[in-house]
C-alpha cells in the first residue's frame, strides 16, 4: 500500500511538473490560429455612403478578398496604406476596406490625400460589425478566398513581409 | 390556514427563483469576457475600446434573445476559447475541470491511509 501511495504521489508530482512546464511555455496571448480557415457566412456590411449593403453576395464573384478594417485617426492604418495601394493592382484580389468608429468626412479626406486602395468601402461606426470579424484593434486585415474561408490574418498593420505573403497566396491560383 | 399561507410562499419563491433563472443578467457575462486588449482584466472592469464595443455587442444580443450559453459560443467562435475567464467543459478542458476532485480524492485516501496506520499501531 505505501508502495502504492508513494508512486501514485510520484506521478502526480512528475504529471504538476509537466503541466506547469507546458503551460509556461505556451504563449497566452490571443491569437488568430483558430480563425483561420473558418468560414465568414454572413457578410453585411454599410457602405460608407450608406446607401446600401455590401454582402456575401458582393463578393463572391472574387477569387481573394482581403478586408481591412481602418480609421482616418488610426497612425498605424497611415503605415500601412502603401502596402495596400499596391495590393490594389493585383488583378485575383480585390480589397474591402471597413472604415472603423470613424466620421465619413474624415473618412473621404484620408482616401483623397493618400489614395483610394478598396474596391468596396463599408462602414462600421460603433465597431459592433468588427465582433463578427474576430477584430479586436486596428488595423487589421483578413485574406479570405472566394468560398468565404478565412487564409489568414493580420493584426496589426500590414507590412513588406506581409505583402509578399498576400501576393504569393493569391498568384498561386 | 398556516398551511395556505407557507403554500403561497412557496410559490412566491419558487416563481422568483425560476424568474432569476431566465433572465440573464449581463453583468455577470461582462466578468466572465476577457478583455483582450488589457492586462489581467475583464470587459466587465476595463473602459477600453474593444471591451465597450463588446458590452453593447452583449447587449444586442441578450436583446435578441440569446442565452448566456449562446452568446459564449458566439464569441469564442470569434475570438477563441481564450475570451472566456471560465473554461468549456470539453475532452480538452476535461483535465481542467476534474483535476481538483481528484487531488481532492486522492489527498482523503491519503489521510485514511495516515490514520489507519496511527490507528493500528495504537
Amino acid at each position: 500500500m505505501q508502495k502504492t501511495i508513494k508512486l501514485t504521489i510520484s506521478v502526480f508530482i512528475f504529471f504538476i511538473l509537466l503541466v506547469f512546464y507546458l503551460s509556461l511555455n505556451k504563449v497566452s496571448n490571443y491569437d488568430t490560429e483558430n480563425l483561420v480557415g473558418n468560414k465568414l457566412n454572413q457578410i453585411k456590411l454599410e457602405s460608407l455612403e450608406g446607401i446600401n449593403y455590401i454582402t456575401n453576395k458582393n463578393l463572391k464573384k472574387n477569387s481573394y478578398t482581403l478586408i481591412n478594417f481602418w480609421a482616418s485617426w488610426c497612425a498605424p492604418c497611415r503605415v500601412e496604406h502603401p502596402f495596400l495601394m499596391e495590393l490594389s493592382e493585383i488583378k485575383n484580389l480585390k480589397i474591402l476596406g471597413v472604415n472603423f468608429k470613424d466620421k465619413k468626412d474624415n473618412a473621404l479626406n484620408f482616401l483623397d490625400s493618400l489614395g483610394n486602395p478598396y474596391h468596396y468601402l463599408a462602414k462600421d461606426i460603433k465597431g459592433k460589425q468588427s465582433v463578427n470579424f474576430g477584430i479586436y484593434g486596428i488595423p487589421e486585415s483578413i485574406l479570405i478566398d472566394k468560398d468565404f474561408i478565412v487564409i489568414k490574418k493580420f493584426v496589426g498593420p500590414l507590412n513588406f513581409e506581409d505583402l509578399n505573403e498576400i501576393k504569393k497566396i493569391v498568384s498561386s491560383l | 390556514m398556516r398551511t395556505k399561507i407557507i403554500f403561497t410562499f412557496l410559490l412566491i419563491n419558487f416563481y422568483s427563483y425560476v424568474a432569476s433563472n431566465e433572465t440573464i443578467n449581463e453583468n455577470k457575462i461582462y466578468k466572465n469576457l476577457r478583455c483582450l486588449v488589457c492586462q489581467g482584466q475583464s470587459i466587465s472592469d476595463s473602459n477600453s475600446d474593444f471591451a465597450v464595443t463588446l458590452k453593447l455587442v452583449v447587449n444586442d444580443l441578450i436583446e435578441k434573445g440569446k442565452s448566456e450559453e449562446e452568446i459564449y459560443n458566439f464569441l469564442s467562435d470569434k475570438y477563441g476559447d481564450w475570451i472566456l475567464y471560465k473554461p468549456k467543459f470539453n475532452l480538452e478542458n476535461l483535465a481542467l475541470w476534474f483535476l481538483p476532485y481528484f487531488v481532492l480524492f486522492l489527498g482523503g485516501l491519503i489521510i485514511l491511509y495516515i490514520i489507519r496506520k496511527k490507528v493500528k499501531k495504537t
